[in-house]
């Protein structure tokens, strides 16, 4: 290899300091400009010594498909614009779902370049413009269009046959996958900012007043699996996955501020350092190595571990690319958080809730906060900060020794996948 | 044979699928790489000596999945919630794998389509004006 060392690091260290989200739902009047902005205002609302905006020398914005979604080409100038931030330069990143976990890489690689000191890094999607078949026609997009998309295969398809492919290897079941979906609403019941503010036990018993109101027969439920059993309240997507298996379509933004670590202390006193990130591409599913497994997951996590030097066992709180629930359980093993084929084991356990010994989620995932596709990997950066800092509220994980967080972000079906490791201080 | 300097791409792909109904991919010369999927770069060992190969066609279901929501073009099929397709993963009898849409199950009933059950390509259902590999129980 022509290449000096393969044990990369950052040739200075960068932190962030402050981080915003703009409220995740539909919304009906706010193009994603908007959200950013909403995002934007958020951050610097938060930003604990605040700062001149002037101060900002350089952004990269995650966006996945403003093009197909809105009509929108050539995104980053506007929100360069909308922040009054010009002239530094702007650049969109386009890694699908990992647009913005791509996005927040290239802001790091610019800070420990030397390049710049001040960079903003975020993501936005507008996607609730379509109807459900168009937003599925724009995500099929960034699955092989010669190769994959004609046989008919979504992206809830190819992951139902990962799941499918997960089941009849391992002791994975549907209820398994139900049980992520139950687990993150609860934690998405805990995030004032979440789409989905409410448990699955909250939607169960929305329906059965729904039906009492209006005269209907009433469902029957003893439980919250009860009702997303009942095909009428949970119907299938794409087998062996429900609408409750899928992240919602969604539209919203989130940003962070990045700086080098060493006038980290100028914004706030309690900085999140980045000790490693990984980027790795894969490849479709019927080129995969395993169809239970990402391959670039695991590569990226092997890439973040090195470069922080600690091991899965250290992760305190992860937040994960749970766009299906399946994908939260293989990216609980592909991090190497639980051995291949024991994720379903874990939850049952419990071991990933809230009260956990290896919270996931805790922001209630893409599953329950929403998942606005080019803002998610920064919106999952922006939890563990908010985790590391002690500042998440009600979904707060009681670990007084709580140091050390990982986020977890996929573009595709995994032909990307961004794993940063934080640190407080 | 003249049909042997087709370019390396997706055009002579489905030319070969949809004119001359075979299945046609590429060998690496230098290693022995196959791909069902034409290419002119050897994803191995990086080698340019690439020959056209033919598959048999024939292969097994490893996944798949029932769409009941698809996309708008599956929908104007008349597929949708109460008349789902099935697509999946089939590994080539060559060793390859190869996404494709299963025929001749039933995507109503998931639980009695098998993993592991032969197929074969249903080179008589690929529509010319949207090629796309097609199979069905052997």
């Amino acid at each position: 290899m022509a290449t000096t060392s393969s044990r990369r690091q950052l040739g200075r260290s960068v932190s962030i300091v402050g981080a915003g989200m703009s409220g995740f739902g539909a919304f009906a009047d706010k193009d994603s400009r908007d959200l950013f902005v909403e995002a934007f205002q958020d951050l610097l609302d938060h930003l604990d010594q605040g700062m001149d905006i002037e101060d900002i020398e350089c952004a990269y914005v995650g966006n996945y498909s403003s093009d197909l979604f809105e009509h929108q080409g050539h995104t980053a100038p506007i929100i360069a614009d909308w922040l009054g931030m010009t002239p530094i330069p702007v650049t969109r990143i386009e890694n699908a779902c990992a647009s913005s976990g791509s996005a927040l890489r290239e802001g790091i690689m610019a800070i420990a370049s030397g390049m710049y000191d001040i960079v903003l890094v975020g993501g936005m999607e507008k996607m609730t413009n379509l109807p459900t078949e168009g937003v599925t026609d724009v995500l099929a997009t960034a699955a092989d269009a010669l190769y994959e998309v004609p046989t008919g295969l979504t992206f809830p398809g190819i992951f139902g046959a990962i799941a499918k492919a997960h089941m009849d290897r391992y002791e994975t079941n549907l209820d398994h996958l139900l049980k992520v979906a139950i687990k993150n609403h609860v934690n998405g019941s805990k995030n004032p900012k979440a789409q989905f503010n409410v448990t699955i036990r909250n939607l169960m018993e929305r329906r059965v007043t729904r039906a009492e109101q209006r005269g209907q027969p009433v469902p029957d439920y003893n439980s919250e699996m009860d009702f997303l059993n009942d095909p009428g309240a949970n119907p299938w997507i794409a087998w062996p996955l429900r609408l409750y298996d899928c992240a919602p379509i969604t539209d919203g933004a989130a940003c962070v501020l990045l700086v080098a670590s060493d006038i980290a202390h100028n914004f706030t006193d309690k900085p999140v350092t980045i000790a490693g990130t990984g980027q790795a591409s894969g490849r479709p599913l019927h080129d995969a190595d395993e169809l239970t497994s990402l391959s670039a997951a695991r590569t990226a996590a092997a890439r973040a571990y090195e470069m922080a030097g600690v091991t899965a066992d250290d992760i305190q709180v992860a937040e994960v690319h749970d766009c299906f629930t399946i994908a939260e359980i293989v990216a609980s093993e592909d991090l190497g958080f639980f051995e291949p084929g024991e994720g379903a084991r874990a939850l049952d356990e419990g071991r990933t809730a809230l009260d956990g010994d290896k919270p996931i989620n805790t922001s209630g995932g893409l599953k329950a906060k929403g998942h606005p596709v080019g803002a998610s990997g920064v919106a999952q950066v922006a939890e563990i900060f908010h985790q590391l800092r002690g500042e998440a509220g009600e979904r707060q994980v009681d670990n007084p020794d709580l140091e050390v967080g990982l986020t977890h972000n996929v573009g595709g079906t995994g032909g990307t996948c961004v794993v940063n490791i934080l640190r407080k201080g | 044979m003249a049909t042997e300097t087709r370019p390396f791409n997706a055009t002579s792909f489905n030319a070969y699928l949809t004119e001359d109904k075979r299945l046609m991919g590429v060998r690496c010369r230098a290693c022995g790489m196959l791909s069902p999927e034409p290419r002119p770069l050897c994803r191995s060992c990086h080698s340019r000596d690439l020959e056209w190969h033919e598959f048999s066609g024939r292969g097994e279901l490893s996944t798949f999945t029932c769409i009941s929501i698809g996309p708008v073009y599956m929908v104007e099929q008349g597929f949708g919630r109460n008349n789902p397709y099935c697509s999946g993963i089939v590994t080539l009898e060559e060793g390859p794998r190869i996404s494709a849409r299963i025929l001749g199950v039933d995507g109503n009933n998931p639980q009695n389509i098998r993993t592991g059950m032969d197929l074969v390509l249903a080179l008589e259902e690929i529509d010319p004006e949207h090629p796309s590999l097609m199979f069905r129980p052997a």
